[in-house]
């Protein structure tokens, strides 16, 4: 069954069109990137499958809802990560927790377990009590993906997860990112070729608000005449 | 539930600023004990703590504008707002959560004021539980302000319009530190136009038992509080579509 489904899917802001025409179907259980360089049109498309921007014109389907007409049983179904870290920085990392268990009206009982699962889970433990706003940009990402779990949602975006963070904390958070694959369906974007190389099942290729090609990297690789993903990435671009 | 809990968050991180809680209530107290002081040596009838004290008290108000305002636009500038669009909360969960964690401690800071005052010479009397109730339509002009100017303005432009701007106004256009009839001219004639003076007065009217001049004063003030809630909530619902 498929997680997402747009049907020549628009945003045009006055003269600019961000999305062009976008027509894609991603799997249940499938981890998929969309990648390409800034401005091609990647968050914009986040934006609308999480309900966060109205499309211009065409339809999206979330886990079968329609984004147009249902929004609030998508925002039922979806996990979002932005691309900035988005915790309350004032707060402990416990009590960003138990807000978003607040938010989806948990139990005390199951914020607890909540709470307990993801510590152990995004290994936690030692930065519980502290600041969130006082952690560094890693953790951050890493309470940022926890709190996007928390209502245990079938279909987690992840904008730009890894964004500005250095070598050790980009390849820790590709570990829980991994740890999630096939439990949950992803859509990540990004424009680090490693990242979507490392990480999906599958990878859309936008520019300039089109998706030029869809495949799984060896697809992608043979479709461009290369073996070498970042040959195939630009070659498609340039094509494109 | 899920408002209380985003109200919860709201005030956490206000009270947890620690220049919120300076300004806010440091600085209406450094006033009072200042400019009481000054009254001892200089006498004037306007710093004197029974005439001070309900003004002050409104003062300190303007930086309800600005705590609300100022964790509105943060919110919005960073992602936190973004995700929290994405959950189950509606519009007027959000704009409830914003605005009602302001509620006591604006009520909060008028009680400390009047607390403060009394060893300066306050006049204690139950007057002052009606001047305490007296604060809550301007609190609430206040606090939806804040919701307005958050919606529309940046961090930056926050902190120059209610943190200089706004508290500047507020303070000269109520009276509090000088006679508006003494300027003069078309001064009096705007100051009364807006709700400042008319707030100032009518704390001093319940503190001095004065209630034959309450409806005068109130009527304005509950009429530009429901007004600038109205218009607070539209602004933060549009900018909410936007995003």
């Amino acid at each position: 069954m498929q997680a997402i489904k747009t049907m020549e899917l628009v945003k045009q802001y006055k003269d600019v069109i961000a999305v062009d025409k976008l027509q894609l179907e991603i799997e249940q259980g499938e981890l998929f990137s969309l990648l390409g360089v800034n401005g091609a049109g990647k968050t914009t498309t986040i934006k609308m499958l999480t309900c966060l921007t109205k499309p211009s014109s065409g339809e999206a389907f979330v886990g079968g809802h329609s984004v147009h007409r249902e929004p609030e049983k998508v925002k039922r179904l979806i996990g979002v990560s932005p691309q900035e870290t988005a915790v309350a920085p004032n707060l402990s990392v416990r009590e960003n927790l138990e807000l978003i268990c607040g938010i989806f009206g948990f139990s005390k009982e199951k914020t607890k377990e909540k709470i307990l699962e993801l510590t152990k889970q995004f290994d936690l433990q030692d930065i519980l009590n502290k600041k969130a706003g006082k952690l560094s940009g890693g953790w951050q990402r890493r309470v940022s993906i926890a709190m996007a779990l928390i209502s245990e949602p079938q279909i987690l975006f992840l904008d730009e997860p890894t964004l500005g963070l250095d070598v050790i904390a980009r390849h820790e958070l590709w570990e829980v990112i991994q740890s999630l694959k096939g439990r949950i369906t992803m859509i990540l974007t990004t424009h680090y070729m490693e990242e979507a190389e490392a990480l999906s099942d599958r990878i859309g290729i936008m520019k300039n608000g089109k998706l030029l090609a869809v495949g799984t990297v060896e697809a992608l690789e043979k479709k461009a005449g290369t073996n070498d993903f970042e040959t195939a990435f630009v070659s498609i671009v340039k094509e494109g | 539930m899920r408002m209380m809990t985003f109200a919860k968050r709201c005030s956490k991180e206000i009270l947890r600023d620690p220049i919120n809680l300076g300004f806010g209530l440091g600085f209406p107290l450094v006033l009072l004990l200042l400019l009481s002081t000054m009254q001892k040596n200089i006498p004037v009838h306007l710093f004197e703590v029974d005439t001070l004290t309900p003004g002050i008290t409104v003062f300190g108000l303007s930086f309800m504008t600005l705590f609300s305002a100022t964790l509105i636009a943060k919110d919005r500038e960073s992602a936190l707002l973004q995700r929290l669009y994405t959950t189950p909360l509606s519009g007027i969960d959000f704009i409830l959560g914003y605005m009602l964690p302001l509620m006591p401690i604006a009520i909060g800071q008028t009680i400390i004021c009047y607390l403060f005052a009394i060893p300066l010479g306050l006049t204690v009397s139950s007057n002052i539980i009606y001047a305490i109730i007296g604060i809550i339509p301007m609190a609430i002009f206040n606090i939806a302000l804040g919701l307005l100017c958050g919606s529309v303005l940046g961090v930056k432009q926050v902190g120059g319009i209610c943190g200089a701007l706004l508290t500047n106004l507020s303070a000269w256009l109520s009276g509090v530190w000088f006679d508006l009839e003494l300027v003069g001219g078309v001064f009096p004639k705007i100051a009364n136009v807006l709700p400042f003076v008319h707030a100032a007065e009518l704390e001093k009217a319940l503190f001095h038992g004065d209630f034959a001049v309450v409806g005068s004063h109130v009527l304005p003030v509950v009429l530009y509080s429901i007004g600038v809630t109205v218009v607070a909530v539209l602004c933060f619902l549009t900018q909410m579509k936007e995003q």
